[in-house]
C-alpha cells in the first residue's frame, strides 16, 4: 500500500535541532527498512503559485497570499502492508513531534495513493 | 479485540527491525534476538489490550531487553560469551532510558547482519525465504504458511530448524564484510527473487496474498540497497523487480486469464514504480553492473517499461541484451527469448532460424513456451498446418489450465485463409 503523509500546522516553527536529530534518525531507520520510499519538506507557498481557472480565465496569483491556516509543511511517501502499520508510523512520528517540540500542534493526515486496480480473482484453476 | 490487536501486530511490525537488530547486537545472536522479540510481542499482546502505552516503541524495546537479561541469567548461553554480553547488558541497564540511542548510530551494519543471517548460504533455499520472511518482515510463522500454500507446522519446523542450524555452526552473529559480503550477497539476492516470484509467477493460491510476497521481497531489496549501497547486482535486482511488479495490474483479466505482454493496457502500468526500477536500474549501471546476473534482466524489462506500445519498443537493444545473458550464462531459454526479440527486430523468419535450432536442445523437448513461440512465428509467415500442431503441442505440454485454453484457442485460430483469384 503506497501511503503519502502530509504534515500540517496551524503554528508553523522552525523545527528544534532535537526534533531534526531523532526525525532523521527515523527516517533512516525507515530508509534501511526499506518502507520509506521519499520524503521532503515544503517551503511556504510565498516561494510558489497559484494558477486559477475561474469565469473562463487563466489567472496566476503570485502573492501576496492570504496565508490558509492550516500550513503543509513536509510530505513522505512510504511502502507500507496496510492501513494499522500506516496509522502506527503516523503515529510514532507525531510523539516525536510531542516529546521534542514542545507547544507544536498539527496533524498528520494519511493518504492512500490510488494505484492501478488489481483485478482480484482467487487465481485460474490449475 | 480485534481491531486492538491489529493495531498491536502494526506497531510492532513498525518496531520490529529496530528490536532484533538492537537484541541482536546484544546478544550476539540474531536468532535467538528474534525469539526474544516475538517474546515481547506477547507480552504486548497480553498487557495492551488494556491499552497502548504513549511510547509502544520504547515499551517494546524495554520489555525485549528484559527478556534478554532473564535469558542470560538462566544461563542459557555459552559461559565465555556469558560473562562479556552480560556485563554490556547491564552498564545498558543502568543507562536507561536512553540505551537506544547508541544503537540507532549503526542501525546499517546490524540490518547488513541480520539479512545476510537469514539469507546464510549454509540453509537450504526454502529455510532461508522462510527465514528471512519472518525475521526481515516480521511475518507470522501463519502468514509465511498461509502465503508459500505450506502447512503451518511445516514451516514453523523450517524456521526451528534453520535457527538451530545458525546457532550451532556458530554463525548466529557474522559481520560480512567487502569483498565477502559481495560473494556473499547472492544468496541473499536469490531468497528476495525466491520470494519476489512466488508471488509474481506462481499461478495459484490468494492473490492477495500473492501481491504481498511481491511487496515484501520489494522492500528487502530497497533496505538491501540502503545498507550495501555499492552492490550494483542488489541495485539490478531492485529494479528488475520493481519494473516487473509495476506491470501486476495489467497481467491478468477479470476471470484471471493471463494477458501477453503486447495486449496489455499500458496504462494500467504503475509510472511511479516504473521510476523507481529505472533509477535503481542507472545506479546499478553506474556501478558497473552489466555483467552481473539481474543487471542485464532488468535492463531488457526496461525496454518495455520505456516503450509506449509493443511495436515502438527497442527490440534490437532487446535482442543484444539476450545476447549478452548468453555470453554471461548460456541457457537454451535465453536463447528462446533471443528468438523472440530478434523476430520482433529483423522478421518472423529470423526468429524461426534460431527456433529451429533449439528444437534439437534436449531441455527444451518438453518446453511448452518453445512451440508456442514457434507456432506465433510459423502462423506470422502464414505457415497455419505448421503453425496450428505447434499450438496444439503447447497445450498439451502446459501444466496450467488458462495457459492451456489460451494456447488451445490460438490453434483453432490457424486457419488458412481461402485463396482467390487465379495465382
Amino acid at each position: 500500500m503506497r501511503v503519502m503523509y502530509l504534515v500540517k500546522s496551524d503554528h508553523p516553527a522552525k523545527p528544534s535541532p532535537e526534533f531534526m536529530e531523532h526525525m532523521h534518525k527515523m527516517a533512516e531507520r525507515e530508509i534501511k527498512a526499506g518502507r520509506m520510499v521519499d520524503n521532503g519538506g515544503l517551503l511556504p507557498l510565498s516561494a510558489g503559485a497559484h494558477i486559477r481557472l475561474m469565469d473562463g480565465k487563466l489567472s496566476l496569483i503570485d502573492g501576496p497570499f492570504v496565508e490558509a491556516k492550516e500550513v503543509v509543511g513536509g510530505f513522505a511517501v512510504f511502502e507500507l502492508r496496510d492501513k494499522d502499520e500506516a496509522i502506527a508510523m503516523a503515529t510514532e512520528f507525531m510523539q516525536l513531534h510531542k516529546d521534542h517540540m514542545p507547544g507544536w500542534e498539527g496533524i498528520c493526515e494519511i493518504r492512500i495513493l490510488a494505484t492501478p486496480p488489481q483485478n482480484n480473482p482467487t487465481a485460474c484453476p490449475q | 479485540v480485534t481491531e486492538t490487536h491489529r493495531a498491536i501486530l502494526a506497531i510492532w511490525r513498525v518496531e520490529q527491525p529496530r528490536l532484533i537488530t538492537s537484541l541482536a547486537r546484544m546478544l550476539r545472536d540474531v536468532p535467538l534476538a528474534e525469539d526474544l522479540t516475538q517474546e515481547a510481542l506477547l507480552a504486548a499482546l497480553e498487557h495492551w489490550p488494556a491499552g497502548i502505552p504513549e511510547k509502544p516503541g520504547a515499551w517494546l524495546m524495554a520489555t525485549a531487553k528484559r527478556k534478554a537479561l532473564d535469558h542470560l541469567r538462566r544461563g542459557k548461553m555459552l559461559a565465555r560469551k556469558h560473562a562479556l554480553v552480560a556485563h554490556e547488558l547491564e552498564q545498558h541497564e543502568q543507562a536507561m532510558p536512553d540505551l537506544d540511542s547508541a544503537l540507532d548510530d549503526d542501525i546499517g551494519d546490524e540490518m547488513l547482519r541480520l539479512i545476510f543471517t537469514a539469507c546464510h548460504p549454509c540453509l537450504p533455499r526454502e529455510s532461508r525465504a522462510a527465514l528471512a520472511l519472518r525475521m526481515i518482515c516480521g511475518l507470522t510463522t501463519a502468514e509465511i504458511a498461509r502465503a508459500f500454500l505450506l502447512p503451518e507446522p511445516t514451516v514453523a519446523q523450517r524456521i526451528t530448524r534453520a535457527k538451530r542450524t545458525l546457532s550451532e555452526s556458530g554463525l548466529a552473529y557474522e559481520t560480512p564484510r567487502a569483498p565477502e559480503l559481495s560473494q556473499r550477497l547472492s544468496s541473499v539476492l536469490e531468497v528476495v527473487y525466491l520470494i519476489f516470484n512466488e508471488g509474481y509467477t506462481a499461478a495459484r493460491g490468494d492473490e492477495l496474498l500473492r501481491h504481498e510476497l511481491c511487496d515484501e521481497a520489494l522492500r528487502m531489496a530497497r533496505a538491501l540497497t540502503a545498507v550495501a549501497p555499492h552492490e550494483a547486482e542488489a541495485h539490478g535486482l531492485l529494479a528488475l523487480m520493481e519494473l516487473n511488479a509495476s506491470r501486476a495490474a495489467a497481467r491478468t483479466d477479470a476471470a484471471g486469464n493471463p494477458i501477453l505482454l503486447p495486449d496489455q493496457d499500458r496504462t494500467l502500468w504503475d509510472q511511479l514504480q516504473i521510476r523507481r526500477g529505472l533509477q535503481a536500474l542507472t545506479r546499478a549501471d553506474e556501478l558497473g553492473g552489466m555483467g552481473g546476473f539481474y543487471v542485464p534482466q532488468a535492463a531488457i524489462v526496461a525496454c518495455h517499461a520505456r516503450a509506449a506500445s509493443f511495436a515502438d519498443t527497442n527490440w534490437p537493444h532487446i535482442a543484444t541484451l539476450y545476447a549478452h545473458l548468453m555470453t554471461l550464462s548460456p541457457s537454451p531459454v535465453i536463447e528462446l527469448n533471443r528468438a523472440v526479440a530478434v523476430a520482433m527486430a529483423e522478421g518472423a523468419e529470423a526468429g524461426l532460424f534460431i527456433v529451429d535450432r533449439l528444437t534439437q536442445e534436449p531441455a527444451l523437448k518438453r518446453y511448452h513456451l518453445l512451440f508456442s513461440v514457434r507456432g506465433d512465428l510459423l502462423q506470422k509467415l502464414g505457415r497455419m498446418d505448421e503453425a496450428r500442431a505447434d499450438f496444439q503441442a503447447a497445450a498439451q505440454l502446459t501444466a496450467n489450465q488458462c495457459e492451456r485454453d489460451f494456447l488451445t484457442r490460438r490453434a483453432s485460430a490457424c486457419i488458412t485463409p481461402p485463396r482467390h483469384g487465379n495465382g
